[in-house]
């Protein structure tokens, strides 16, 4: 193999599971670094200004991170890094001296933000530092879009919601509330310098075909519409037996928030398995932890109705079946189907992007599925004034995803407005990497392995939780714990980093290292290297660290794969030829705090 | 030293031997030697051998003497028995642990100062009584402990760090061992656990006096350009003639080879020791050669490494002093104490 390049970017950054991860490579072990320092205040910015939403986040996040930390590796449970973001914002002081400022005098180009949600408020923020006139349009009567109508308060309270979409329009944004926009043409005749589409995918799926779909549609609701009107207020209660259709996170909100109105009994009915649900493992865990039965395996036949009122569904019986190249199919089991009484249905079945609001015929070009041709890196559409991100963009993801898309775009429009070329000019990734050695063994960081289990995020009794849909559910990390969950953080960022020039091979290193990451072998191909390390590198997601040929001919093999950046080997090496450095990724982003 | 410890996790695809053990239930505290000591390389190697064995770690009696080497029996082998004794006497202690317990494996730890310099005469005489053990040098030739100054097994001609020559001829342990009897006699390099593992493996089961000299380097004091024992220089002038590979007992010996390219041992709990000659004219089991042959090399400025001598059919003190066969502490009072009839017969057989 090739000796490996680390100055290349994309090579540490890849050691760093989570911030690899995470759509908008926030520096995970960085801010849990300042949490264990309990520097809040500067652990939420360093969140802020690569995630936008930290308080909201540390909440609601996919948590893409979590699956990807090293820790389920290593020891099966990830860091907890979802609620220890939640830490940071829940203890931060006063951030206002670190906000970006935003110039009185702007730089004469207007910028149309159309609806206001994380996308939209994400881009805005990018953009207003520079200069920019940023209007936001959105139907809603105020801005935060699918975080405010589709996240139910036990998990995300208002004034956390508030706080942190409050903070981008406080910097200057012109809102433009209650504002349907039926015309993307004459939106484009108000003569803005650039469009940015974050609408995201507010059309829930229905199932329009279903016999008596049609007849009993007064008791069945679409999932996401009925969120959102219990979100302004405008439903308070719902009665009766609710079977709430679908698996995904939606479907999870719906049921949950059906028995804080009062349902008399709920029930969610899965057309899939209980594994190959779209809602995330603790979002399930929470369902039935909160009592609400999950049942799998159960596509709809039909409704039963009677004079136009809705008894209930019946389902057939399934079961999913592996097929020759292990997809699983749906086979009927043979068993009679299943009538399941309801009052009401919700149907959280799925989402799409939908813009009817978009003439075909105005240069803004779409593909087979309805979706926008985009350049992914710039995500520009074929009109050149227009760009698209969040759920809108690709189809519908996450909060993010979104912040991600926004950084992207708001570059993106910058250059546009700027007039420059929106790939040539783009700023570069880089890497930074820094010695952490203090002195003989002390580092920079707190090196040593902390073996304790995850732990658990307090909840609020649940009698009172369930009886109040404004409870929030999750009481977050109290400061102890907090400080305590932080100490789990491998570190990752803090890189092994080699010099065959240094290295007298006195195998201190491979002796010491507790995971046996370190091999000094002939080289090969990686296949065969793979092979014949101290411990075999079977995972082929994670790269071979290759040294240049050393004094014996060999080369110094490390396996990413397991390190637990404890720094023993840098500590016994007697030349230094290794040293641990921390490796600072330079993302790509406009107005940002630190720039 | 390093303040933190070596962290509790270990690899997911980590290994476990007969014993469901693995490689790490045989390791110790964190080493307080100096970063790059070979010495370390020697326990990683002895933790290596020990857990391949499948030999409970309570097994082993650890017994060293004085010097940076004999520090290094703390860390390996957390659970076994252990005595750091005094300076040059390891051996005489090793003895008498081994005589009041024979079934424990012994290993003694030392270096060049404590076998070749106080403890010399030590040496000599349980080469001679074959003490059922292996006994490892760490052999740097450098004082390391005391900064630096030149051992008795530096090489004539070898500098110090400051570049002022040695004038004193070495002793070679290897070509004592080979003198006065030893019946398996190894020289190994700590940077190549390639062959030291397999050699220790060896060492351990061979019953009598087993014998490895590691050339160790001295990160701190003897690991420059004029030392003929840092890790360049080993590396550039070692004579590797026989490799002794391992084959457990339950497993089938299947590997080729061409006859006269390697021999195979039987070692006294049913596995094989194979001898892979990479000398074609080398032969362990010819005393004699192997000393002229070591002599020459030595001249050349060679460092000869290897199975270098075994006799397969060795016996031990035990055999030769007709003891019982139990450990003294599993006897029972009547055994131990057999009353002052005995004593009287055995008075009566020397009037």
């Amino acid at each position: 193999m090739k000796p490996t390049n680390v100055f290349d970017p994309n090579y540490f950054h890849k050691v760093v599971d989570c911030q690899w991860a995470c759509p908008a490579h926030t520096p995970v072990p960085e801010y849990i670094r300042l949490i264990a320092q309990q520097r809040y205040t500067e652990a939420y910015m360093l969140n802020w200004d690569s995630n936008v939403f930290p308080g909201i986040l540390g909440r609601t996040c996919d948590r893409p991170c979590e699956p990807a930390c090293r820790r389920v590796r290593t020891e099966e449970k990830p860091v907890a890094i979802c609620r220890l973001k939640r830490v940071a914002a829940d203890h931060k002081g006063d951030i206002t001296p670190y906000l970006p400022r935003v110039p009185t005098r702007k730089n004469g180009k207007r910028v149309a933000l159309l609806g206001a949600g994380p996308a939209s408020l994400a881009v805005a923020r990018d953009l207003l530092p520079l200069g920019y006139e940023v209007h936001v349009f959105d139907k809603d009567p105020g801005a935060g879009g699918m975080m405010r109508t589709q996240i139910p308060a036990f998990r995300l309270p208002i004034e956390v919601l508030e706080e942190e979409v409050d903070l981008i329009m406080d910097m200057g944004v012109q809102g433009h509330f209650n504002y349907t926009i039926d015309s993307m043409r004459d939106m484009l005749d108000q003569g803005f310098d650039a469009y940015f589409i974050g609408t995201g995918a507010p059309r829930g799926r229905d199932l329009p075909n279903l016999p008596g779909r049609v007849e009993s549609g007064a008791h069945i609701s679409i999932g996401i519409d009925w969120l959102s009107s219990v979100a302004f207020g405008h439903t308070t209660s719902i009665s009766g037996k609710v079977i709430v259709m679908g698996g995904g996170n939606t479907a999870m909100d719906c049921c949950r928030t059906s028995m804080r109105l009062g349902a008399e009994e709920v029930t969610v009915v899965v057309r899939s398995g209980f594994d190959v649900m779209k809602a995330s493992e603790w979002e399930k865990e929470d369902t039935i932890g909160e009592g609400i039965p999950i049942v799998n395996n159960r596509p709809p036949i039909k409704f039963v109705h009677e004079n136009g009122k809705l008894k209930g569904v019946l389902f057939q019986c399934i079961e999913q079946v592996a097929d020759e190249n292990g997809r699983l199919e749906s086979v009927p089991t043979g068993e009679p189907d299943v009538f399941m009484e309801a009052d009401h249905v919700l149907m959280a079945i799925g989402q799409e992007n939908h813009c009817p609001w978009i003439e075909r015929d105005i240069g803004i070009e779409f593909d087979q599925w309805d979706c926008p041709i985009l350049n992914e890196e710039t995500l520009q559409s074929t009109n050149p004034k227009v760009f698209f991100g969040g759920d809108s963009a690709f189809g519908p993801e996450n909060i993010i995803w979104a912040s991600a898309h926004a950084h992207r775009a708001a570059i993106s429009m910058h250059l546009f407005c700027q007039g420059e070329d929106l790939l040539s000019a783009r700023p570069p990734e880089g890497v930074n990497l820094i010695s952490q050695k203090m002195g003989m063994h002390e580092w920079a960081y707190d090196s040593a392995h902390d073996p304790a289990q995850r732990f658990i995020v307090p909840k609020a009794d649940q009698k009172v939780a369930l009886s109040n849909i404004k409870v929030e559910v999750e009481l977050g990390f109290d400061e102890e714990l907090g400080l305590k969950e932080a100490q789990r953080c491998l570190n990752c960022d803090v890189q092994t980093v080699f010099t065959e020039n240094l290295c007298i091979e006195c195998d201190a290193c491979v002796d010491i290292c507790p995971m046996d990451c370190i091999t000094f072998t002939d080289n090969g191909e990686e296949s065969d290297l793979r092979g014949r390390l101290t411990a075999p590198a079977s995972n082929l997601e994670q790269d071979l660290y290759v040294s240049d040929e050393l004094k014996t001919g060999r080369v110094m093999v490390k396996d990413e794969d397991v390190c637990v950046h404890c720094g023993l080997c840098a500590e016994r090496c007697p030349t230094n030829a290794w040293d641990m450095q921390k490796s600072i990724f330079h993302i790509p982003q406009l107005g940002s705090s630190s720039t | 030293m390093s303040f933190i410890s070596k962290p509790v996790v270990h690899h997911p695809q980590l290994g476990h031997n007969d014993l469901g053990l693995t490689r790490r239930d045989y390791e110790g505290p964190i080493s307080t030697l100096c970063a790059g000591c070979g010495h370390d390389s020697v326990s990683a190697a002895i933790v290596q051998a020990c857990a391949e064995l499948s030999i409970p770690p309570h097994r082993f009696a650890k017994v060293s003497g004085i010097g940076c080497s004999s520090k290094t029996p703390s860390y390996f082998l957390g659970n076994s028995h252990g005595l750091n004794s005094v300076h040059g006497r390891m051996p005489s202690v090793t003895t008498g642990a081994n005589l009041a317990n024979r079934s424990l494996h012994c290993i003694g730890i030392s270096g060049d100062g404590d076998t070749a310099s106080i403890g010399l005469g030590q040496f000599a005489h349980i080469v001679r009584r074959r003490v059922n053990m292996l006994y490892i040098v760490d052999n740097n030739g450098t004082y390391g402990l005391t900064k630096g100054q030149f051992s008795a097994t530096n090489d004539k001609g070898s500098t110090n760090k400051k570049g002022l020559p040695n004038l004193h001829e070495p002793i070679d342990l290897v070509s004592m061992a080979l003198q006065i009897g030893a019946t398996f006699v190894a020289r190994s390099f700590s940077g190549d656990k390639r062959q030291l593992v397999p050699l220790i493996r060896a060492g351990l089961l061979h019953e009598g006096f087993a014998f490895i000299d590691v050339v160790s380097p001295c990160v701190a004091f003897n690991n420059h350009a004029g030392s003929t024992k840092s890790y360049e220089y080993v590396r550039g002038h070692r004579d590797d003639v026989v490799m002794a590979d391992f084959v457990p007992t339950h497993e089938e010996i299947t590997a080729d080879y061409a006859p006269g390219e390697r021999e195979d041992v039987l070692m006294p709990d049913g596995s094989t020791l194979r001898l892979r000659k990479l000398e074609e004219t080398y032969d362990p089991r010819d005393r004699t050669k192997a000393l002229n042959y070591v002599h020459d090399k030595t001249l050349q400025g060679e460092v000869v490494t290897g199975l270098l001598y075994i006799d397969p059919d060795a016996s031990d003190c035990h055999a030769m002093l007709n003891t019982v066969a139990e450990p003294l502490n599993s006897l029972g009072e009547a055994e131990l104490c057999p009353g002052s009839e005995a004593l009287d017969a055995i008075n009566a057989s020397f009037r």
